[in-house]
């Protein structure tokens, strides 16, 4: 089998999942050993390095009109280079990106798709993987069915691993693109530079109703400056307009897989459940002993926000500073 | 404007999901189903825009004979025609998005919208096969829109830590996201009227499935999980759980 790995690139940095996806396909190809291979679109620098990752090259279309996300461009890309080095496997992030370009990649590769996949395994039947469906309210086992495959793989779920520092040889292919492929594109996009998001954060703290208004998040704010964690929220923090919608963790959210969540005033509905709970860790605290998200935590405190987090924010610098 | 809406008949957010005997599938008796929340953004779009540029707005769903209840929540909110693409056992997302494809070619859109995901498989994939397979360019996860006289429309998306402004031109797919609308309510009156509105019946090739399901199982139940304490009292005992036993700080 010969496998394929997209690397993606915002602002010419390669993104983090992509390094996770390709860690877990490499890991993937040790037994029997396939060749690793890595597609990236548009200006992006230190792709040699992608060789301690795991690939054993790189293909880089450096078309500048590819710097920004151009989804009809990106599929007629990767499917030039998937196609003229045979790959049968493709492997995406399952970021917004990933996510957007999977689907087409797979119409025009003919390929069978998994999306959001959490665990991978290979054996004489081939590969099979592990998605949650329902809202993470269960799982199935698949197995692509097709000789081409595309997975795209759940950020902050499989580790990034570095070998060595092994680089990597560094391709340049040319897709002949003309401006007719450019039917969908983007122009910009607008990130508050300094906001860790909760799709990408690997600890977070939330927010819900039991934070009584807006006017009391600087006690999440500071917990999560001190723990370098993203902020959340639950719906009714959102719907009240309290927080924006980006933020919020649930079934009509977005679902977050951190080391660890700790959910401050959030009752722990089944829509909220549904976007944390594949949490390493969970830590919850509600002032309700009965409420359900101690159901689905592993640690509790059963207190008063008020209380509970300006301690937990200074006993935690007192932590980190020792 | 010939506007289509893809719409999915989805068991309601608050099911408790047993896996059924085949254990490969859920148990379906006890699930109650409602018009998959995403797509009514997408109604609520295209019934914006047939108000804004005139037309008209079909609801297209794939499945067995129960998801016509479903087309007819799509009439009560206003939605002008109605297509059951009927099948009797379920497709994968490719199948699915090949008899969209295949119903939906032919009768020339301008554009279709379908929501950001399904709530049950979570596929997050008929959006943009659909479009592949129509030919049309796929904007996904979209939460805000415009529309300009020649058919060029930009639209945002929201991605991580922010948006990302596209720009492309009909005919083309939209999946909606949160945020792009306020669906509307179905008023008594289109409840009524929702009754006499005909479904065209249309018969679904069957495609051979993509990806097979081997096994389906529910997640590990939680088991170590522990009050701490109580009050502020408890923060020392959680920093030190934190830290020695999950070793998560
Ligand atoms: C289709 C659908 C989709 C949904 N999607 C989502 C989703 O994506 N995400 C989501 O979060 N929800 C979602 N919901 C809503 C969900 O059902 C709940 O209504 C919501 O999660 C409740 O938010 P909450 O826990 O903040 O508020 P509440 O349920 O009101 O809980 C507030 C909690 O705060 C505690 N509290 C109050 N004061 C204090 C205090 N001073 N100190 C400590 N604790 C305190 C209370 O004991 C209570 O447990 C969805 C619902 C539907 C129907
Ligand atoms: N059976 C179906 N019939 C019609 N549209 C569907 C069907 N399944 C999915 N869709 C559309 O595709 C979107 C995303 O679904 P999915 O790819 O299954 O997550 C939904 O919001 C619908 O707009």
């Amino acid at each position: 089998m010969h496998f394929l790995v997209f690397i993606e690139q915002r602002n010419g940095t390669i993104k983090k999942a992509s390094l996770e996806t390709l860690s877990a396909a490499a890991v993937l190809a040790k037994e029997p050993a396939s060749p690793v291979e890595a597609v990236c679109l548009g200006t992006a620098s230190g792709l040699d390095t992608l060789g301690a990752y795991g690939a054993s090259k790189v293909y880089h279309v450096p078309d500048s009109r590819l710097d920004l996300y151009s989804s009809t461009a990106a599929v007629k890309a990767v499917t030039a280079v998937a196609t003229e080095y045979g790959a049968d496997v493709v492997f995406l992030p399952a970021t917004s990106l990933g996510r957007d370009l999977a689907p087409l990649l797979a119409v025009r590769l003919d390929a069978g798709y998994a999306a959001d996949v959490v665990s991978l395994a290979l054996d004489e039947g081939g590969i099979t993987a592990v998605r949650p469906v329902f809202a993470g309210k269960a799982f199935e086992r698949v197995r692509i069915e097709t000789p081409r495959q595309v997975y795209t793989l759940r950020p902050n779920v499989f580790p990034a691993l570095t070998a060595d520092n092994m680089s990597c040889p560094v391709v340049t292919f040319d897709a002949a693109l003309s401006e007719e492929d450019f039917t969908a594109r983007s122009v910009g996009t607008s990130i508050a530079a300094s906001k860790l998001d909760v799709a990408e954060a690997t600890i977070i703290v939330s927010g819900g109703r039991g934070m009584q208004g807006p006017e009391h998040w600087h006690y999440i704010e500071d917990l999560a400056g001190v723990l370098g964690a993203a902020t959340g929220a639950s719906r009714a923090a959102v719907d009240a307009g309290w927080r924006p919608h980006a933020e919020q963790v649930g079934q009509t959210g977005k679902t977050v897989s951190p080391n660890l969540y700790i959910a401050c005033g959030i009752s722990g509905a089944i829509q909220h459940l549904a976007g944390m709970s594949s949490a390493k860790v969970i830590v919850a605290i509600n002032k309700d002993k009965d409420a359900p998200i101690f159901q689905a935590a592993d640690y509790g405190i059963v207190g008063d926000v008020f209380e509970v987090l300006p301690a937990l924010t200074d006993a935690l610098k007192r932590h980190m500073g020792s | 404007m010939n506007i289509f809406v893809c719409i999915s008949h989805v068991p309601d957010t608050t099911t408790k999901i047993i896996i059924g005997q085949d254990g490969k599938s859920i148990d379906r008796t006890e699930v109650t189903y409602i018009l998959n929340p995403y797509d009514e953004f997408a109604i609520e779009a295209g019934l914006q825009w047939k108000e804004s540029k005139g037309g008209e707005v079909t609801a297209v769903c794939v499945g067995s004979p129960e998801v016509k209840e479903t087309i007819r929540k799509a009439f009560a909110m206003g939605v002008d025609k109605g297509i059951h693409i009927v099948t009797d056992s379920p497709f994968d997302s490719y199948g699915t998005a090949r008899a969209l494809a295949d119903t939906l070619r032919e009768r020339r859109p301008d554009v279709v919208f379908c929501g950001r995901q399904s709530i049950d498989y979570d596929g997050w994939q008929v959006p943009g096969m659909l479009a592949e397979l129509l030919g049309m360019p796929a904007v996904t996860v979209v939460s805000s829109l415009e529309l300009r006289e020649d058919g060029t429309f930009t639209a945002e998306r929201d991605i991580e830590g922010g948006k990302e402004t596209i720009v492309s031109r009909l005919p083309a797919l939209i999946s909606a996201q949160k945020g792009l609308n306020n669906p509307r309510y179905p008023k008594l009156q289109g409840i009524m009227a929702a009754k006499k509105k005909p479904i065209e019946d249309v018969p679904a090739v069957q495609t051979p499935p993509r990806v097979r399901v081997l096994e389906m199982f529910k997640p590990p139940l939680k088991s170590g999980g522990r009050i701490v304490g109580e009050g502020a009292g408890a923060v020392p005992e959680l920093v030190r759980l934190l830290h020695e036993e999950a070793k998560v700080i």
